[in-house]
């Protein structure tokens, strides 16, 4: 069920369009789902599209087309890490490559414990910070080095078992 | 112990390393910033708003004596603009005093302004910075956009991965509505407009303008066939007007200092100054903002020059959907769209990808392919199935299964993508790897016969 806080998010996003145009704060909703819920159901969706006077189908697809969206639950902490030219030209390959073997799992996989899962990803458009990462879809980390790559592992994991 | 939150803002970006440099040339956008001067007071501080002010006759000026009426009319701000030669920065280069000028003002309907923030061309990071750093700078341009064109509504699409941006954007949004710089009556005038931010969600295709208008619309983000422009049928089927994130930018500068004054920092047809997003082998990767026609040696020497003391050899001048230039050929050009266009390039969205002595082209275009690839949007099935046998083809080259005869055929398949596509995702998946057998065929040719590369493996 998406709560009563949920929706008051969803109403600032659907202020900024005309009214017959609701549709159009459909995927400020589905971020905002994702970041409450962890990930989009088919649920959601249907309770989205309700409120949006819009097809299920129709939200649907935009879940579908967009890359963020996670169609299925992932780990506390989704990594994307860019692997585009100008980031492989920088280590970008070599950042996913350490972070695969920091946390024992293959890119696109998540970790038993469920706290981490890994993404090659497109252009963040961060391109001049190379290596770069991005954490659960809205915080950017820049020069990610491996020493710094095993600095944010290990105090997410350290602030996970405190 | 330390929250989450605390630990992933460790790592957060500065921008010292990408703009607060004093390696840009005569800056105008990126001037006297720091980092922690984004907001409203400190933008005013630089002189900011006083080109809105001074359109709406709120600048103290007299008025015209002519007229009578104090500020500028819309024909004078589109004059101005067509004046200084601004050309837009998203890519094509167009320019801008006349793409303002097919806006019909008489349009009795709602009609809508864009800016499109949906950096993702690969190598491009610059409107990242404005937005993050200058934020109220694309808030000014685009209120002087609205008022040109008699726009009363106005949306700033901007790419999903760089949602702190989108939050500092409306965080500026914000300022500038308690301060009556944006809403009703602007400064006390009869001049309207409402801004509001929308954020997409990863999805690169959206940074062409239709798609961006059908994803604004709450769909899937797939191109429109063209014509009808926007300039028409735009946002909602309404008469949109969209330009680039620093294209606006620009504007402000040209309104206070005038079309010829900005026309003279650049060269002609070519005016102003342009930020340059340089990344791959250099010592000092950043966002340069420099004067149009300023040599590539010399863009090149402020980013520290090629990364280990290496020899250069190659550059994509304009993000990587731009042709691929050899480092002879890149280190005659200039950096303003007519020299790199002669050179067979394109300038494009000013993305500067560097490559050294030790690169591979068949790995580089490898990686390439594949993202043209993943983010065609299926429309088109010389795109959808094109981009796919592109990457199949450079990928079995580049793994040691290529035959001799692949080269041919990825340039017929290139062939058969171009100009065939309701977009230019289409050419931008095909120029880069008719340009890479153009100029490096022998090191496909040696990836084929021996299975392996010329150069030194990396990565």
């Amino acid at each position: 069920m998406i709560s009563e806080s949920i929706k008051a998010r969803f109403a600032k996003e659907v202020a900024k369009y005309p009214a017959e145009q609701k549709q159009s704060a459909v995927m400020a909703c589905l971020s905002i789902v994702q970041q409450e819920l962890g990930h989009v159901s088919a649920d959601s969706e249907a309770e989205i599209a309700t409120y949006l006077g819009m097809p299920a189908m129709a939200v649907h697809e935009v879940t579908t087309f967009y890359n963020m969206y996670n169609q299925q639950p992932v780990g506390k902490y989704k990594l994307n890490v860019c692997t585009n030219l100008p980031c492989q030209l920088r280590d970008g390959a070599r950042a996913l490559k350490h972070l695969e073997h920091k946390l024992g799992i293959a890119m696109g996989e998540t970790t038993a414990d469920g706290l981490f899962t890994l993404q090659q990803s497109e252009c963040l458009g961060a391109c001049a910070d190379s290596p770069v990462m991005l954490v659960n879809d809205r915080t950017m980390c820049s020069f990610m080095s491996n020493d710094k790559l095993d600095q944010l592992i290990d105090g997410l994991k350290s602030a996970e078992t405190k | 112990m330390m929250s989450a939150e605390k630990i992933l803002s460790q790592f957060a970006a500065t921008g010292v390393q990408t703009c607060f440099h004093d390696r840009h040339i005569t800056p105008q956008i990126y001037a006297g910033l720091n980092g922690s001067n984004w907001s409203l007071k400190d933008y005013e501080a630089r002189g900011g708003y006083q080109a809105l002010r001074k359109i709406l006759g709120k600048d103290g000026s007299a008025p015209n004596p002519e007229t009578g009426v104090a500020g500028m009319t819309q024909d004078q701000v589109i004059a101005t603009v067509k004046e200084s030669s601004l050309r837009g920065r998203g890519g094509a280069g167009f320019p801008t005093g006349l793409k303002w000028s097919f806006m019909p003002r008489q349009f009795p309907g709602q009609k809508y302004l864009v800016c499109n923030s949906d950096e993702g061309e690969p190598g491009t990071c610059k409107d990242r910075d404005i937005l993050m750093y200058n934020p109220h700078i694309v808030i000014e341009g685009m209120a002087i956009a609205a008022y040109a064109m008699g726009i009363t509504v106005g949306y700033n699409y901007i790419h999903g991965e760089i949602f702190q941006v989108y939050e500092r954007f409306e965080a500026a949004l914000e300022e500038a509505r308690a301060a009556g710089l944006l809403g009703n009556n602007i400064l006390g005038s009869s001049f309207s407009f409402q801004l509001h931010a929308h954020h997409g969600f990863g999805a690169y295709i959206c940074g062409e303008e239709t798609a961006l208008l059908e994803s604004l619309e709450g769909k899937k983000g797939q191109p429109r066939f063209k014509p009808p422009f926007p300039a028409s049928f735009g946002l909602y089927g309404k008469p949109t007007t969209i330009n680039n994130t620093e294209t606006f930018a620009a504007v402000p500068w040209i309104i206070r200092n005038g079309g010829q004054a900005y026309l003279e920092c650049g060269k002609p047809n070519n005016g102003g100054t342009k930020i340059f997003s340089i990344s791959g082998d250099v010592e000092r990767p950043g966002n340069y903002e420099i004067p149009m026609g300023t040599p590539f040696a010399k863009l090149l020497e402020l980013a520290g020059g090629v990364r280990g003391g290496r020899q250069l050899k190659a550059v994509i001048p304009g993000g990587s959907s731009a042709p691929v230039l050899p480092a002879n050929i890149i280190m005659e050009c200039t950096m303003d769209y007519d020299s790199i266009a002669k050179a067979g390039s394109m300038l494009g969205s000013g993305a500067v990808i560097v490559m050294d002595e030790t690169r591979c082209m068949v790995k580089s275009l490898q990686r390439l392919s594949y993202f043209y690839m993943h983010e065609s949007c299926g429309q088109c099935t010389p795109c959808r199935e094109g981009t796919g046998w592109l990457s199949r083809v450079v990928d079995r080259i580049e793994t040691g299964h290529g035959r001799p005869e692949d080269m041919d055929l990825l340039d017929n398949v290139a062939e058969n993508i171009q100009g065939r596509t309701i977009c230019a995702l289409g050419d931008a998946a095909a120029m880069p790897v008719r340009a890479m057998i153009k100029h490096f065929r022998h090191e496909f040719e040696h990836h084929v016969a021996h299975k392996t590369c010329m150069v030194p493996a990396y990565v």
